[in-house]
């Protein structure tokens, strides 16, 4: 059987913003309280987007989406949803 | 013991910026699948929201090789994949441990579309996981009724409400006699990745399903996305559970009602907090369509009891 050679690659690679800069679909911004922030990481496991950084809990607002689950889920209540300008 | 939020690993296999609505229950799951699979794995999806979210080319979401596979196939692609890397492996072309190969698939293309070839490679018990993100509906393509979608849900396709209950596909899957099969939600994220951590260390067939409140699809308010899914447990919609080589044991919360040392909460709240039921639940015939829905719920609950005795 005739070997084959050439080499497929794949049209697609792993980046970031796949779906563009979603962090334009927001209508409300996450705005972590500091202060009040605990550090638990539950906002961090709960992002769908991966955009919180689990230990400084500051958020990438490049492609955050605004869906508000980690100020739902936060236990201190140290995110508010502020309206986009 | 579960394993805590703090100690679940760095790394991310879902990259932000991706094409899923916001609060998507998908790559909320599929982060900490990722955590528990680590780097070295194949991913396989059918037709799907998770397809839809992979971005535009030439940039993809997901931080592993992804092969998109026609509805029907998951069942039968990823076992031909799985004997693939065995073969490379044998002829020396493939290094170090063996990927885990996975699909990552909705339950239309579990418990409907893809069924037939899922079977057959449980049957086989090929070495796979299958993963089903189950948002009860078939969201992608606007939602329609799908055999996970319960009784009493509008779906564009049941403009009444559905009149058959959901099927009991992680039963299904179990009486094929597979090594491992387990139920999760995105609420418990500590439960879902021991799961995925025990399957990837069983060698043959494994089956999860994840339990994913879609918020489009469900008709509730984009942050509650994990609050539906701790209503679903804490109603007892949806069970918690695991099997290894056949044997049921339930997980927290879901083993406190099973045991009956705890009551599962009524099903009203979960239900009224949803669009797809509570537009149903208007008329004078509401509380009966309710108890139809709670009947369902209980009646499952009595059955995985009994069921999980039988441990021949
Ligand atoms: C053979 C075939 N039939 C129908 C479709 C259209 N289609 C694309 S995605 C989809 C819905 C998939 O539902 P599910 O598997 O539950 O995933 P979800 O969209 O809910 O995430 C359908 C019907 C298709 N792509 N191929
Ligand atoms: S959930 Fe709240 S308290 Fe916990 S880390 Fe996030 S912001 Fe801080
Ligand atoms: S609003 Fe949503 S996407 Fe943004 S940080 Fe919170 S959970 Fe993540
Ligand atoms: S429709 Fe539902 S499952 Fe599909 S991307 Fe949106 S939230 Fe996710
Ligand atoms: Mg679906």
């Amino acid at each position: 059987m005739k070997s084959v050679t050439k080499a497929y690659r794949p049209i697609s690679w792993p980046m970031k913003g796949s779906g563009g800069d979603t962090g334009s679909w927001r209508s409300h911004r996450p705005v972590v309280d500091t202060k009040k922030c605990s550090k638990c990481q539950l906002c961090w496991v709960y992002c769908p987007e991966a955009v919180i950084d689990r230990h400084e809990i500051t958020i990438d607002y490049r492609y955050c989406k605004g869906c508000g689950v980690c100020a739902k889920e936060c236990p201190t209540g140290a995110i508010s949803m502020e309206k986009e300008e | 013991m579960t394993t805590s939020i703090k100690q679940l690993p760095d790394n991310e296999q879902v990259l932000s910026g991706n094409g899923s609505c916001g609060g998507c229950p998908s790559p909320m799951a599929l982060r900490i699948v990722g955590k528990a699979l680590g780097p070295n794995a194949i991913m396989l999806l059918t037709p799907s929201c998770a397809v839809a979210s992979m971005g535009m080319t030439p940039r993809l979401a997901y931080n592993w090789p992804c092969i998109n596979v026609c509805f029907a196939t998951a069942g039968s692609s990823a076992s031909g994949i799985a004997q693939a890397v065995e073969i490379l492996k044998e002829k020396g072309r493939l290094q170090g441990e063996l990927p885990t190969v996975f699909n990552w698939v909705g339950d239309g293309g579990t418990y409907d579309i893809g069924f037939q070839a899922l079977s057959a490679a449980a049957e086989r018990n090929d070495n796979i996981i299958h993963f089903c993100y189950n948002n009860e509906a078939y969201s992608n393509t606007g939602v329609q009724r799908s055999g996970a979608t319960p009784r009493g849900s509008f779906t564009t396709t049941t403009p009444g409400g559905k009149r058959q209950p959901k099927k009991n596909m992680a039963l299904l899957m179990l009486e094929h006699d597979i090594p491992y099969v387990a139920t999760a939600t995105v609420a418990y994220p500590g439960d879902l990745y021991d799961k995925v951590v025990k399957a990837k260390s069983i060698p043959g067939m494994k089956y999860i399903e994840i339990l994913a409140p879609c918020y489009l699809g469900w008709q509730f308010d984009m942050p509650d996305t994990v609050q539906m899914s701790r209503m679903a447990v804490r109603s007892g919609a949806w069970l918690l559970w695991e099997a290894e080589n056949g044997k049921i044991s339930f997980n927290n919360p879901s083993s406190f009602i099973v045991s009956g040392i705890k009551d599962a909460d009524p099903v009203d709240e979960y239900v009224m907090k949803q669009g797809r039921f509570n537009r149903l639940l208007k008329g004078p015939d509401a509380a009966q369509r309710i108890a139809e829905i709670q009947g369902d719920i209980d009646r499952q609950i009595a059955f995985m009891r009994e069921r999980a005795k039988i441990t021949i």
